[in-house]
């Protein structure tokens, strides 16, 4: 699964420690998502996009359809 | 840019005193189990209400530890769930395959020595350290 969560962050000119404080994870997590090393659970995706006040497939693109 | 909406701090705060609540009761669980196990020889010369208190009071610092663990595990983050799940899978199969090995060892006498669990419990204790390090490298 591709995801936009590294160009949103840095759009917001957020660091990743900042982030993982708003979503309750740790550091790591926010960057093994960012580099497509961890899908995240459905709970925490829709935290992500509801944090950058958008939907889910405007942060997530399955792979399969990108 | 304004950073995210946060209070930091309180996710964080939170394992912390997990991590701090689940070492008080390992602790807690050494010290009875040394009780128990050492009592009877060193303390109270076997005798039986002593040495079942003991052991009730170990039981219930297992519980504890238990009970800490599952909290502190439910606390963890998505990924840091995985990483113990995948390092917990690990010891409890090598746990299952060696143990089981470990006893046939003295079944078809190839080994003279009685099977010792502390052996199994160290074999355990080592998988689980090497699944938690090679799992925080994969996803750093």
């Amino acid at each position: 699964m591709k995801n936009r969560l590294k160009v949103l962050r840095a759009e917001r000119d957020w660091t990743q420690a900042q982030l993982a404080d708003a979503l309750e994870v740790s550091r790591q997590t926010v960057n093994a998502i960012e580099t497509g090393k961890f899908d995240p659970s459905l709970p925490l995706a829709f935290k992500i996009a509801r944090l950058f006040g958008l939907t889910i497939e405007a942060v997530f693109q399955d792979d399969v359809l990108s | 840019m304004n950073p995210p909406n946060t209070t930091p701090g309180n996710w964080t705060d939170r394992l912390k005193k997990n991590t701090i609540r689940l070492g008080y009761w390992t602790l807690a669980w050494v010290i009875t189990l040394a009780l128990a196990a050492f009592g009877p020889k060193f303390i109270w010369d076997y005798a039986t209400l002593p040495g079942v208190l003991a052991l009730l009071l170990n039981l219930a610092a297992g519980m504890g530890w238990i009970f800490a663990n599952k909290k502190n595990l439910s606390d963890l983050d998505d990924l840091q769930r995985k990483i113990q799940l995948e390092a917990t899978a690990l010891s409890l199969s090598v746990a299952v395959v060696a143990g089981l090995s470990y006893e046939l060892l003295e079944d078809i006498h190839l080994i003279s020595f009685q099977p010792q669990i502390s052996h199994l419990v160290i074999l355990i204790a080592a998988t689980y350290a090497i699944g938690l390090f090679t799992g925080n490298r994969r996803y750093q």
